[in-house]
C-alpha cells in the first residue's frame, strides 16, 4: 500500500532540479510521504513530533537544529504539493527569528519576557498539555461507536383515514353552493374619535362663561373614557397656564375649575 | 412501578432525569418519592446483571445502553461506522471542555492554527458545544461552552469525569509511551 503510494508519486521538484535524494540531515519518519499536511492538526503539532523524534527535553531545545528540520520538512510538503497553510509558514518565520537571533550578541539587558524562545516552549507545552488530554479522549468510549443505547422503538398508532367518496355531480353542486352562498362578512373599519384638546378648551371656555366654578368631573364625557379625562385636564392645564381660570382642590379629591374673570 | 420505570426507559428515546419519571408516573395518578425511582433503577440495574442490558447514569440523565461487550457484534448491523473525529477537532473540543467558556481566538491562541467555521458548525451540530455568551471584547465575540450530551456521548456524568488536564511537561517523550502518531479517531 505504501509502496503503491511512493511509486505513483512523480518526483518532486525543487527549484527546478528533481528531488531525487532526500537529504542526509533530514529526518524521515517511516512513513514519511504517507505523512501529509492532514495528519498534523497545525504547525504546532509538527514541532512536537520533530522534538519528539528528537527525544530532547524542550527546555533545551536546540531551536538551530529543530528549525533546519521544519523548514525541510516545510520545503518536501511544499514540493509535494500539499496546501500548505499559512500558519506553517507563521511559525517557520518565528523559528527563524529565534535562530537569528541566537546568533546575535546576547543583550544582557534583554529582558527574560522578551525571549522568543521561552515563549514558544511555553506555547508548546501549553498546547502538549491539551494534545495529550485530547487524546485521552478520543479513546474514551463513545456513542454509536463503542457503546449503542437500548431503545424500543414505539408501536405506531394507527390512525384511520376514509377515502372520500363522492361523485363528479356532487363535488359540481358542492363547488356551486359554495359559490352561491350570500357573502356575510365584510369588514367593518373602527376609527377612533380623535379628542382635541384644543376644541376642549373651547368647550370649557364656553362653560365657565355661563356659570363661574364647575366641578372637573361634571366636565367629563363618560362616552370618551380616559381618553376624555386626559384631554379635559390637558385643557385646564392650558387654560391654567395661561391665566384663563384657576385650579382649586380642597379636602375633597374633586378639583374645581374656576374662571378668572375677563375673557377676551 | 418497576416495569413502568424500565417501559419509560425504553420508549423515551432520550436520557431521564428521575424527576420527569416523577412527573411522568403522575401523569398515570401515581404518586413516587424521587427514593423510590431511584430504588426502581437499581432493581433495574439488579434484574438486568444477567442480561446484555444495563442502566447506565450519565450527565441528563438515566438511560439503557447496551453492554459495551456486543458492541463489535452490533457494529455488524450497520455498514457505515460512526463517523470519525479529527484530531483537530478532538483538540478543540478539548480546550473547550477545560477552558470553558472560550472564544475561538482563545483556542487559536492555544492550537496555533486558525479555527475553522466548519469545525465549529460540526462540533455545534453534533451538540457537543453551544454559545453560552458573548465575550466583553471588540467584535463581541461568541463563548463557546460544552453541553451534556457531549458528557452524556462520553458516557460521563460531569466534566469532572474527563481526564485530567496534564501539568505541562518538559520531556514530551516521557510523558507519551507510543511514539507513533496518532490517527484520527
Amino acid at each position: 500500500m505504501q509502496n503503491n503510494t511512493q511509486t505513483q508519486l512523480e518526483f518532486p521538484t525543487v527549484m527546478g532540479q528533481p528531488y531525487e535524494t532526500i537529504p542526509d540531515d533530514l529526518f524521515i519518519p517511516p512513513n514519511a510521504l504517507e505523512l501529509c499536511l492532514e495528519t498534523f492538526s497545525g504547525p504546532m503539532d509538527l514541532l512536537l513530533y520533530l522534538i519528539k523524534k528528537e527525544n530532547i527535553n524542550i527546555l533545551d531545545l536546540d531551536v538551530s537544529k529543530i528549525t533546519d528540520q521544519y523548514i525541510e520538512y516545510i520545503d518536501l510538503m511544499d514540493a509535494l504539493q500539499f496546501e500548505l497553510a499559512a500558519e506553517y509558514l507563521v511559525m517557520a518565520a518565528t523559528l527563524a527569528e529565534i535562530k537569528s537571533r541566537m546568533m546575535l550578541p546576547q543583550d544582557v539587558h534583554e529582558e527574560e519576557e522578551d525571549d522568543p524562545k521561552s515563549a514558544l516552549i511555553k506555547r508548546l507545552q501549553e498546547y502538549q498539555r491539551y494534545k495529550t488530554v485530547s487524546e485521552k479522549i478520543a479513546i474514551l468510549p463513545r456513542v454509536d461507536r463503542d457503546f449503542f443505547l437500548a431503545s424500543a422503538s414505539l408501536p405506531k398508532i394507527e390512525v384511520e383515514k376514509k377515502d372520500i367518496q363522492i361523485t363528479k355531480d356532487e363535488l359540481v353542486a358542492i363547488f356551486h353552493e359554495v359559490k352561491n352562498r350570500p357573502d356575510l362578512k365584510s369588514n367593518h373599519q373602527i376609527d377612533f374619535e380623535e379628542l382635541s384638546t384644543q376644541e376642549r378648551i373651547q368647550i370649557i371656555l364656553e362653560i365657565l362663561s355661563k356659570r363661574n366654578v364647575i366641578s372637573f368631573s361634571k366636565t367629563l364625557r363618560k362616552t370618551e373614557g380616559r381618553q376624555g379625562v386626559v384631554v379635559t385636564f390637558l385643557a385646564s392645564l392650558e387654560l391654567a397656564k395661561d391665566g384663563h381660570l384657576e385650579l382649586i382642590q380642597n379636602e375633597t379629591e374633586e378639583i374645581f375649575l374656576k374662571s378668572k374673570g375677563a375673557i377676551s | 412501578m418497576i416495569n413502568t420505570v424500565e417501559a419509560l426507559l425504553f420508549g423515551s428515546g432520550r436520557p431521564l432525569r428521575i424527576s420527569e419519571i416523577r412527573s411522568l408516573l403522575e401523569f398515570d395518578g401515581v404518586t413516587a418519592e424521587l427514593s423510590e425511582i431511584k430504588q426502581c433503577l437499581n432493581e433495574l440495574e439488579t434484574r438486568y446483571i444477567d442480561s446484555s442490558l444495563e442502566v447506565v447514569e450519565i450527565a441528563s440523565g438515566y438511560r439503557l445502553q447496551i453492554r459495551q461487550e456486543f458492541s463489535p457484534t452490533l457494529s455488524h448491523l450497520w455498514n457505515e461506522r460512526a463517523p470519525r473525529i479529527s484530531k483537530a477537532l478532538m483538540e478543540t473540543i478539548s480546550i473547550i471542555a477545560y477552558k470553558q467558556p472560550v472564544t475561538r481566538g482563545d483556542i487559536e491562541d492555544i492550537r496555533g492554527v486558525s479555527v475553522s467555521t466548519q469545525s465549529i458548525r460540526s462540533l455545534l451540530e453534533r451538540n457537543w458545544i453551544k454559545v453560552s455568551g458573548f465575550k466583553d471584547a471588540p467584535g463581541r465575540p461568541a463563548l463557546y461552552s460544552t453541553t451534556k450530551e457531549f458528557l452524556d456521548d462520553l458516557n460521563l456524568k460531569r466534566l469532572s469525569d474527563l481526564p485530567e488536564l496534564p501539568d505541562p511537561v518538559d520531556n514530551i517523550v516521557q510523558d507519551e509511551d507510543h511514539q507513533t502518531i496518532p490517527q484520527a479517531v
